[in-house]
């Protein structure tokens, strides 16, 4: 019955928190952004102090249910672990806990957090990995059938369905997702909760935290008659029979066990009488885990693939992304430090973005991070899609009204390229699709007759359009640098 | 320049030319269907047209009666079933044939051609057509199309009157236009107004007064000009009546360009000016696009609605055609028919005329006034303003805006009933034709397009308006 009540809430949070990372047309997260606010580590870097309440107060009172139910990477291995059940029966066994490499890993997290190496300390972070995964691997194929029926759509001359371009928006990030998929899924293969029990932080932090649990498993040694069962199909490996004890640290309070005793000797009560064992063992998946993301992290960026264009029209080269100092992050998000303080770099963001102006960053302090670019897009002064999504607050939610206040970022205008400069051509694109009419095209002093563009960067947003819509490539001839500290107009 | 693009613009001119001759929309039929609807009838109008009730007019010099509607042979159908204008598909030779026949049976006997229609062929399908009957039964009205400075010699032009003759399969013209007065043209890096363009394409190389002569000799029974373009040439040949005694002029005309025609098309000139000069004179009026190349028989819902709720079983095109038929002053109009239905529906519509009342006059004056609200690119997807050298898809960005306008998916407002459906279909619909860096906000204003377009369109402030539009639909702001 308890099992039960946990499949099925975990299934709802998997499914649904997984359709918000597919969702590109940004409806779902009304319903449903709840879900990624409960996200604990989100809410940490975010202080959402409700949300953490709300995790520390059902921790204290059921253990570690947040691992069981709320947390999406959790529910995915459960659901490995589950298939590989049936492959393998009764394949688990008691392990000691690994209390120092869960502690070394949780303090070196923390101190990357802490020194604003964030990009590095999130590729074990388990709700922005899974994120991540969904919206690298499966948000491509969810578009790709979406285009089909927007093909089909457009046959019958119905608008039911629109067609989304479809893009690696960073080839770093996209790799990680791959090996992050392939690790969940192997560790969970073999070993259930292995990565819960040894890597994650969040895990250690609830798990020791749950050791205070109101409700706990709990084996009457007198009814016990050593079968083992429950310890042969304990996916966290924290059953020992031979103490009858629970490590609670790593018990994820899945009520597996509870359905497997034949004798009805564990139960999940308030009643007293518990303790914890723990023991050390070096861990290969750790190493394996540790060398791939450092690998992954040095992997060279590549830009996304090129689109040949059709015959009667002129070709158009793909615009490139121009060398920013400092990088553009999105209205809402404060300031650059602000928000890569905050930023768990779940890619909801970038699932999210409409215009394609959201990508992760492939920068090692910033890493998966996203930040703006404008070769498929630019900020539309009607969107606000990331800040209503965001579940760290790394972007805090604006109106469409105080968006066109906030200044993100300002233009830069490259001389060399300006197409009036270089091709003699009247051009001033830029200055007619600038939202905040902050380009003038003025005359160039030692020619009148050519005229360039000329920035007000106090009332610059940084909203890209310039630099998307000008009409040189690859480089455009004005583009935007980031703002550190996002001003108000 | 290269003869070639000397060649190509000529082609536009005359691509130009032909849009304005017009088309019956193929929903004539459909329109007899939907009517029904609405009428809680079934009638067909196409299945009982009577052959004896064709509105006929007067030539005042000849005495002649000249059916009120004249058959343009500009969009003939081909062997693929597509308008010969739009395909480079063999003429329909069978069809042609059967056109004119079921045509010449309910008494329409005007039949309108070119030497420019139809890559060249339509003279010839006509002589084919016209042939199989005794040449009293019917008027052939043909043009001198010597659009490229090139035909402007007198040898050139004089063979290209001598070659309508012999594709006709005819000794005589019943109505020979000097075709399209108006126009003007680039010639050794000279822009020519149009009166000096008509100065060197019919006067000062004799040809004019070759054709008075051959109207003397009685092989032109009637002479005339088309008019579309530059005014002060149309002002020049009316003012010269007394000189060349036109027997007839042509000028665009509907309900629309009878008060707004700059507001279809900037080069263009009133229609009521036009009509009350010419009838000032005494000149009878030939009268071309009665419903604007189709799109007055597709006109947005909400006016289809004003129209139908009248005529609940006449079609929306039929309208136009009344309202110019009720003018006296109309000899006849001429109609570019592909298919049947659009025949039958004209057919009728004039077999007999039900004149316009004043006040389904003053409906039309209404529907004009709000059709000019939506106003439809002129644009006909002809392709020369290609490639945009900033990669822009022109002709597909109009052709997407008309379908819209004429769906009825334009919003005035977000307060609009179908502000959301027209929104998803203007927006998604343009991504699905066009991909979004092609699209108008990527037009620089560069206007290198400008001059190769037929239609005059001012490409660069068309494609702002159209970005404008989209930046009010997408952020709701109309």
């Amino acid at each position: 019955m308890l099992k039960k009540l946990r499949t099925i809430i975990g299934t709802i949070f998997l499914v649904c928190i997984t359709a918000m990372f597919l969702d590109f047309t940004g409806t779902l997260h009304c319903w449903l952004s709840w879900m990624t606010d409960l996200q604990f580590l989100p809410a940490v870097l975010g202080l959402n102090l409700a949300a953490i309440l709300i995790v520390l107060a059902l921790t204290l009172l059921f253990g570690r249910v947040y691992c069981s139910m709320i947390c999406p990477a959790g529910t995915y291995q459960d659901a490995v672990s589950h298939v590989a059940a049936k492959v393998k029966k009764n394949r688990f066994a008691f392990l000691p806990e690994n209390k120092i490499l869960r502690f070394a890993v949780l303090a070196v997290f923390a101190i990357l957090l802490l020194v604003g190496l964030n990009g590095i300390a999130l590729l074990i972070a388990p709700y922005s990995a899974y994120g991540r995964i969904v919206q690298n691997l499966l948000q491509p194929i969810y578009i790709g059938v979406n285009n089909l029926l927007a093909k089909a759509a457009e046959h019958y001359d119905s608008y039911a369905f629109y067609e989304k371009e479809v893009w690696i928006k960073s080839l770093p990030v996209f790799i990680v997702a791959i090996v992050t998929l392939i690790t969940f899924t192997v560790l969970a293969w073999r070993g259930g909760r292995t990565w819960c029990n040894n890597i994650c932080p969040i895990g250690t932090v609830l798990g020791y935290l749950s050791k205070l649990s109101l409700f706990k498993i709990r084996i009457d040694a007198s009814k016990c008659i050593n079968c083992r069962l429950c310890e042969k199909n304990c996916k966290a490996s924290c059953i020992d029979i031979d103490h009858h004890t629970v490590d609670y640290t790593r018990c994820v309070s899945c009520m597996d066990c509870i359905g497997k005793c034949k004798k009805d000797a564990i139960s999940y009560t308030t009643s007293k009488s518990s303790q914890s064992t723990s023991s050390d063992s070096p861990n290969a998946s750790l190493r394996a885990m540790l060398t791939t993301t450092a690998a992954l992290a040095a992997t060279s960026a590549l830009h996304a693939q090129d689109k040949t264009t059709d015959g009667g029209l002129a070709v158009i080269e793909d615009k490139k992304i121009p060398e920013r100092e400092i990088p553009v992050k999105p209205a809402g998000s404060l300031s650059v430090s602000s928000f890569s303080n905050k930023c768990t770099g779940c890619q909801l963001c970038v699932a999210a973005c409409p215009n394609g102006v959201l990508r992760p960053s492939t920068k090692l302090s910033t890493f998966m991070q996203p930040e703006m670019g404008f070769e498929h897009g630019y900020c539309r002064p009607e969107c606000t899609k990331c800040g209503e999504v965001c579940p760290a607050g790394a972007i805090n939610p604006i109106t469409r009204e105080e968006k066109t206040a906030i200044r993100a970022g300002h233009a830069v205008w490259v001389k060399d390229n300006c197409l009036p400069q270089t091709d003699g051509v009247s051009c001033g694109n830029c200055a007619q699709h600038c939202p905040s009419g902050a380009i003038t095209m003025v005359p160039l002093p030692d020619n009148p007759k050519v005229k360039i563009p000329s920035i007000d960067t106090e009332r610059c947003l940084g909203c890209g359009a310039c630099e998307h819509l000008c009409p040189v490539r690859p480089f455009s001839a004005i583009y935007v640098e980031g703002n550190l500290v996002h001003g108000n107009m | 320049m290269s003869e070639k693009n000397i060649n190509r613009r000529d082609f536009l001119k005359l691509a130009g030319t032909a849009a304005a001759v017009t088309a019956v929309s193929a929903s004539g039929c459909g329109d007899a269907v939907k009517t029904g609807s609405i009428a809680n009838t079934t009638t067909s109008v196409s299945q009982n047209i009577p052959t004896d009730k064709m509105t006929y007019r007067t030539n005042p010099k000849t005495g002649e009666k000249v059916s009120i509607l004249g058959y343009g042979f500009m969009r003939l159908p081909t062997v693929t079933n597509v308008s010969a204008r739009e395909s480079n598909d063999d003429i329909d030779q069978e069809t042609v044939n059967r056109l004119t026949d079921y045509a010449l049976e309910h008494g329409l006997n005007l039949f309108d051609t070119s030497p420019a229609y139809c890559k060249g062929f339509s003279e010839h399908a006509m002589g084919i057509a016209l042939s199989r009957h005794p040449r009293d039964k019917y008027y052939i009205s043909t043009k001198l199309s010597t659009f490229s400075p090139q035909q402007w010699t007198y040898e050139t032009s004089v063979g290209m009157y001598k070659n309508s003759l012999k594709e006709l399969q005819t000794d005589h013209i019943d109505y020979l236009h000097l075709h399209g007065i108006g126009m003007t043209a680039f010639v050794d890096g000279k822009q020519l107004d149009g009166v000096e363009s008509l100065h060197k394409r019919y006067i000062d190389n004799g040809v004019l007064d070759f054709l008075l002569k051959e109207r003397e000799a009685g092989r032109i029974r009637n002479l005339g000009f088309s008019y579309h373009g530059d005014v002060k040439a149309f002002d020049y040949l009316v003012d010269h009546h007394d000189q060349y005694h036109w027997d007839f002029a042509m000028i665009q005309m509907n309900y629309v360009d009878w008060r707004y025609a700059k507001q279809i098309n900037p080069g263009n000139t009133n229609a009521e000016y036009l009509y009350n000069r010419l009838t000032e004179k005494g000149i009878p009026v030939f009268v071309m696009e009665p419903i604007l190349g189709g799109r007055l028989a597709k006109l947005p819902t909400h006016l289809q609605e004003t129209l139908r709720t009248r005529r609940p079983e006449s079609s929306v095109a039929s309208w136009s055609f009344r309202w110019i038929a009720t003018h006296p002053n109309i000899l006849t109009i001429l109609s570019g028919m592909t298919y049947m239905e659009h025949l039958q529906d004209n057919l009728s519509t004039l077999c007999p005329l039900d004149p316009c009342t004043d006040e389904e006059d003053a409906i039309l004056q209404r529907v004009a006034d709000e059709f000019v609200k939506f106003p439809l690119v002129p644009c006909t997807a002809c392709q020369y303003c290609m490639p945009c050298p900033y990669g822009v898809d022109i002709p597909t960005t109009f052709t997407h805006y008309n379908k819209c306008v004429n769906e009825g998916y334009i919003s005035v407002s977000t307060q609009d009933a179908n502000f959301v459906e027209a929104r998803r279909r203007f927006l998604i619909g343009y991504d699905r034709v066009v991909e979004p860096k092609r699209q108008a906000a990527h037009c620089i204003g560069c206007g290198v397009c400008q001059p190769h377009c037929p239609q005059n369109i001012r490409i660069p402030d068309k494609l702002r308006d159209i970005n404008d539009y989209m930046e009010k639909l997408k952020q709701e702001t109309l």
